[in-house]
């Protein structure tokens, strides 16, 4: 089998799940206000989850630029350590334009099921990215044209596919570390506070997601920093 | 919003990719400083944490179908089932919770 139809075929369980998931990004983009082409042109050229879902809270007011860049820079972070730790794993052909054109498809995903491999080829990437991206694509484009049509239970309910994935992604990892448990929970109860509290309120949302994430990663960095074997991201 | 809408995708896919593909394409070498490689461990999961609470409680249309669901969800997954798993029954945790409501009130 061909690195490329090996790669293809670990991408498929990915883009099923996007597929759900970006389906609930349609209908919440709809919900916002924007055009279901818009919602496809969104998740076609940014290709992330959190990032996107700010993203659109932000949009809905006109002229945040400063503040979607910084909420975009900190949401987003996390994917400058994966390219790093995978820049180390990738085969000798696997560098420059390839990597300027395949860097695009960094999501958690694909990085966590490229990093199982022994040496990552430029051709085995290109595979692995074909369906998680087709079911980001073809996921938005179903929820923001069936969203309508839904009745508004099934509508409500599948606005929590989403944060389910968020869900999915800390949960193990919050009950095997009490370090990320404790770093979790920080963050949880800071973004609580400018969510409810009568002066932090006023804070818009994107900046509060940054400012509540940055802090509560420096009190885990001084309080806990890692050990070296523990560094698995 | 049209002119809006431009920038702002602009800005959002751009910094999106970039932040991606720079440290992929340029960084060779390991970021070797424990309290730098502790905050970038740290940071995805805090990211999501704070997007989650408490917006995640107010996604559907009753705290309660939203808090059953993220709850269930959250036990599915420390069962250790994928993120399709629990994002799916996260919903359908939800909808039951949704279709109560509406059968009583």
């Amino acid at each position: 089998m061909s690195a490329f139809v090996r790669g293809m075929k670990k991408g498929i369980p990915i883009g099923v799940g996007y597929l759900s998931v970006s389906f609930t990004f349609g209908i919440m983009a709809i919900a916002y206000g924007f055009d279901w082409w818009q919602a496809v042109i969104i998740s076609m050229t940014t290709l992330t989850s959190a990032g996107q879902l700010a993203g659109i809270g932000i949009m809905v007011i006109p002229g945040q630029y400063i503040e979607m860049l910084i909420s975009q820079l900190t949401i987003n972070l996390r994917y400058s350590f994966m390219s790093v730790s995978l820049s180390q794993k990738t085969s000798s052909e696997f560098r420059g334009i390839k990597r300027w054109l395949l860097g695009f498809f960094m999501t958690d995903e694909i990085f966590a099921v490229a990093s199982d491999e022994e040496e990552v080829t430029s051709v085995f990437f290109v595979g692995l990215s074909i369906m998680p991206f087709l079911g980001w694509t073809f996921g938005t484009l179903l929820g923001s044209l069936l969203g309508n049509i839904l009745p508004s239970a099934i509508m409500n309910a599948l606005c929590l596919a989403i944060y389910g994935m968020f869900v999915a992604i800390v949960a193990p990892r919050a009950r095997s570390s009490k370090a990320i448990l404790t770093v979790v929970l920080f963050a949880a109860a800071l973004h609580s506070l400018f969510y409810y509290l009568p002066f932090l309120k006023t804070v818009s949302s994107g900046i509060a997601i940054s400012i509540s994430a940055i802090v509560s990663a420096v009190f885990g960095a001084v309080a806990f920093p890692i050990r070296e074997q523990e560094d698995g991201v | 919003m049209t002119n809006d809408f431009r920038l702002y995708l602009l800005i959002l896919a751009g910094s999106t990719y970039l932040i991606r593909a720079i440290p992929f394409a340029l960084l060779q070498k390991k970021i070797t400083n424990r309290y730098v490689r502790s905050f970038l461990f740290y940071i995805p999961f805090t990211v999501l944490a704070a997007m989650t609470v408490p917006a995640a409680f107010y996604a559907t249309g009753h705290i309660v179908s939203a808090v059953v669901g993220l709850l269930i969800g959250c036990l599915v997954a420390i069962k250790g089932k994928g993120l399709t798993v629990v994002a799916a029954v996260s919903c359908a945790s939800a909808l039951a919770v949704e279709l109560l409501y509406t059968v009583l009130i």
